[in-house]
């Protein structure tokens, strides 16, 4: 038995941009189709460490960054929770002079930007960070980052979309995708045939195997993180921190449980599956108590990991296809996509919409690849 | 390539005892770890220092196996390389072999493994009810604990609730220790003891013990009522009490201490971690996992026995484990008598098909929350309260335990789910309208309990061959 679907918009991936363009797209009045293997939200955008920041992204990204920033704080009234986004401040330690240089000369960079960085030096930070005990060089504070809880807002983006009026196809995995000529089919599930004008693949981790399926292979990887989230203890830790050359990230949510992370963890038999690295949980564990002492006698609770996309550049695929009109891509946030998906999305509806996004967004054209990959295939 | 052989047995319970008695007997040296003190497992628990009790007095009818079992287990232990206070937290690279994460006296070491026999046993199933959470209500099993290990009572004045063989018998070892047990609240009808009566040619001893058990409370003019539904715990910081119904009549006990369970649910989060293919278990209403008739999991040199795999009780766990060790040892290409192996398999099945008795006579009270109010923690570690999850499930549309855990916190606190996902997948069911096979199982992540932040500080690998 067949179901047909006919529809203005498919999109494939239920992820944060996914399910944030679908909200868009339908709120701009085209008909949508969301389509996911699992559940919306509950892969990378749902996993993820949970930190909204702007801080440390390279500078072709912080248009896009800045846009977010100026949508996270009306989640409560796009997506009806406030996803426990507090604008908390992002500290950034640098342990050593040469990494305080760094974040010197990061600061510097993206001065023209706009999102109010300041650099405290060493005996600063301990008059302005008390409870801060580990020797530090100096950090970066980025007053306006924040946090919030990813296992809530990705979800809540799909909901929206789908009170907003797009069907959401959980469960339903895409089998086969092709161009139409004037437009798009994908099979799905059991026997779902979605024909659509459009397509959009911000299908993550998987999104390789659709961009592949239209021409445009990219080198896109696989990353793991590795994250630990200890019991609920007294609330002390008033930013989300971070440090140069990323090897610890933590924060304390309301509830209290200090999520950390750093490291990568690994692919299970089945590469769509991975858990974390005790070794890499061991030295999250090891730095949270040299930054942390009062967690000395704390437990932890709970190991997780989830699986992302990474790209050789560092930088996600955005944009129109250069092989097929009529898809687009957003895939590859390379483990820092959280904070400017819901941009994402939005840049994704313009340019469905109309062709051109009012944020730049030529940087991350998956053009770039194009050359990569053509050596790789000659290469091989 | 190495061609040792280290067998590892996670539990030593009668299941990981019984696996380890015919490994040595093949001549394999197993590693045996152990989260308590002292071998024995909860059901032979053993004090923590020797007391002066005797087995009869603190095992009552199970003395002589309870005396066989730690003889062979002590008589043992010079062949096998046994580490008590040992909690195994994690089970990584489980291809053919693989390595534990384990927290051994509060060392953190790496144990390599060519085969995993997991005998890691159960804990007591629980229902949430309003006051369930307050000092002084225990779980069956706990109550147990109590008496054998440290010789104490949870209570003076108690009352026993739930359903299952326990209840009688915790029940009457309180009564035999000096408590004052005020009554015996069975949440199964009357009626369902008729399918006892199918159970007397088959095995007589389990009758006659409960008759046993029954006519000695009774006698002692204990109060034994069926088809109970508690309404509340009464008391603000502890219990003073307890109100139930029993049919339309509303009555309240005083009490300082309420025991309570619904049977035994399976501690299967190793076998989760080490890859192992789940099935959904109607007699236990749980995910446990697939294993063939002498214990082999789904992954290649991993073997689940006793409870851990599907609750079957100590008999029963004691055999499986001995089945688990043979199928180990044939996986080595080694011999092993057949004809133990069949005699094992025959024995197990007549006790499977006791439970299906058993199940029948003290059922699952599958009507409990559609009296449980709102304001009842459905998850203690979490504090989510029955309607917040309620909440949850509708407005989420949500249909999968998972789903819930990450949208509600249910299950996703200190416990990680261990003491709440049984009824959390009931509520959740039964919301849905559907079988508790439907919502699914909650994944398992390490750590499987809580670990001290410094165990990387504090920690030591051990060499991997």
């Amino acid at each position: 038995m067949t179901r047909r679907i006919s529809t203005d918009v498919a999109i494939i991936g239920g992820g944060l941009v996914g399910s944030s363009a679908a909200l868009a797209i339908r709120k701009a009045g085209l008909d949508v189709v969301l389509i996911d293997k699992g559940f919306c939200g509950a892969q990378a955008s749902g996993v993820n460490y949970g930190g909204v920041r702007r801080q440390g992204r390279s500078p072709e990204q912080l248009p896009l960054s800045q846009r977010a920033h100026r949508i996270w704080p009306r989640l409560r009234e796009l997506v009806g929770i406030d996803g426990e986004y507090v604008r908390s401040g992002h500290l950034k330690l640098a342990r050593t002079e040469k990494d305080f240089a760094k974040l010197e000369a990061y600061a510097e960079t993206v001065e023209g930007f706009g999102i109010g960085l300041e650099l405290i030096g060493g005996r600063a930070l301990k008059a302005r960070f008390p409870w801060l005990s580990a020797e530090a060089a100096g950090a970066s504070l980025c007053a306006d980052d924040g946090h919030a809880n990813p296992r809530l807002v990705s979800p809540a983006f799909a909901r929206a979309a789908e009170r907003a009026g797009a069907t959401v196809l959980e469960h339903t995995s895409v089998r086969d995708v092709f161009s139409t000529g004037n437009g798009f089919t994908v099979l799905a599930g059991d026997g779902i045939e979605i024909r659509s004008r459009m397509l959009i693949n911000s299908a993550g981790a998987w999104s390789d195997r659709f961009a592949t399926a239209f021409g445009e292979a990219v080198p896109l990887t696989r990353i793991y993180p590795s994250m630990v989230v200890t019991e609920p203890l007294p609330l002390r830790l008033p930013v989300s921190m971070g440090e140069q050359g990323g090897g610890f990230y933590g924060r304390q949510v309301a509830r209290g449980n200090y999520v950390m992370g750093g490291g990568r963890g690994r692919a299970l038999a089945n590469p769509d599956f991975s858990r974390p690295a005790v070794s890499a949980a061991s030295s999250v564990m090891q730095r949270a108590i040299a930054l942390f002492p009062h967690l000395a006698n704390a437990q932890v609770i709970r190991f997780w990991s989830g699986t992302e996309s990474e790209m050789p550049d560092g930088n996600p695929v955005i944009g129109p296809s250069e092989t097929t009109p009529g898809l687009f891509h957003a895939f590859g946030f390379c483990g820092a996509g959280f904070q400017i998906a819901p941009a994402v999305g939005e840049v994704i509806c313009e340019l469905v919409t109309r062709g051109q996004s009012t944020t730049p967004v030529d940087a991350f054209s998956i053009g770039r690849f194009r050359e990569a990959s053509a050596h790789t295939a000659t290469s091989l | 390539m190495t061609e040792t052989v280290q067998p590892v047995i996670v539990g030593a319970g009668p299941a990981g005892i019984g696996a380890a008695e015919r490994l040595v007997k093949a001549g394999l040296r197993p590693i045996v770890l152990d989260e308590g003190f002292r071998a024995g497992g909860q059901i032979y628990r053993r004090p923590l220092i020797d007391d002066g009790r005797s087995y009869r007095n603190r095992y009552g009818s199970e003395a002589k196996k309870a005396e066989r079992l730690h003889r062979a287990f002590d008589r043992l232990v010079p062949s096998i390389d046994y580490r008590p206070e040992t909690l195994v937290w994690n089970v990584a690279d489980t291809d053919r072999g693989g390595h534990l994460d384990v927290l051994s006296r509060g060392i953190h070491r790496e144990i390599a493994f060519t085969h995993l026999l997991l005998a890691t046993g159960a804990t007591d199933r629980v229902l949430p009810f309003p006051g369930w959470t307050r000092p002084g209500v225990y779980t069956l099993g706990a109550a147990q604990t109590a008496l054998k290990a440290q010789g104490c009572t949870v209570g003076e004045k108690l009352v026993f609730m739930g359903s299952g063989p326990l209840l009688y018998l915790v029940a009457w070892q309180y009564m035999k220790a000096g408590a004052s047990v005020e009554a015996v609240l069975d949440t199964g009808p009357l009626s369902s003891k008729a399918h006892l009566i199918s159970l007397l040619p088959r095995a007589p001893r389990i009758i006659a013990l409960g008759l046993f058990y029954g006519v000695q409370l009774k006698l002692a003019g204990v109060r034994i009522l069926y088809g109970v539904r508690p309404e509340a715990i009464i008391g603000e910081e502890r219990v003073d009490g307890i109100r139930f119904r029993v049919g339309d009549q509303i009555e309240t006990l005083q009490c300082n201490a309420l025991a309570y369970g619904f049977a035994l649910r399976a501690e299967t989060q190793l076998a989760d971690l080490a890859g192992c293919r789940f099935r959904f278990d109607e007699r236990d209403r749980a995910w446990l996992p697939e294993r063939d008739a002498l214990g082999r999991t789904s992954r290649p040199q991993v073997y689940v026995a006793g409870d851990g795999s599907g609750i079957a009780g100590a008999d029963a766990a004691e055999l499986a484990g001995e089945l688990a060790a043979l199928a180990l040892i044939e996986d080595l290409g080694k011999a092993h008598g057949g004809d133990r192996a069949r005699q094992l398999i025959a024995a197990h099945g007549r006790i499977l098909r006791q439970r299906d008795i058993l199940e029948k006579a003290f059922p699952f009270p599958r009507d409990w929350f559609e009296t449980v109010p709102g304001t009842t923690m459905l998850c203690r570690c979490e504090e989510i309260s029955i309607s917040e999850a309620r909440l949850a499930i509708e407005t989420e549309n949500i249909s999968e335990v998972n789903r819930l855990k990450a949208l509600s916190r249910v299950g996703m606190g200190r416990c990680q789910g261990r003491m709440c996902s049984a009824a959390a997948a009931e509520f959740l069911s039964g919301v849905r309208k559907v079988e508790p096979e439907a919502v699914g199982r909650l994944r398992a992540q390490a750590p499987v309990k809580p670990i001290p932040l410094t165990f990387g500080v504090t920690g030591e690998g051990e060499a991997r061959s």
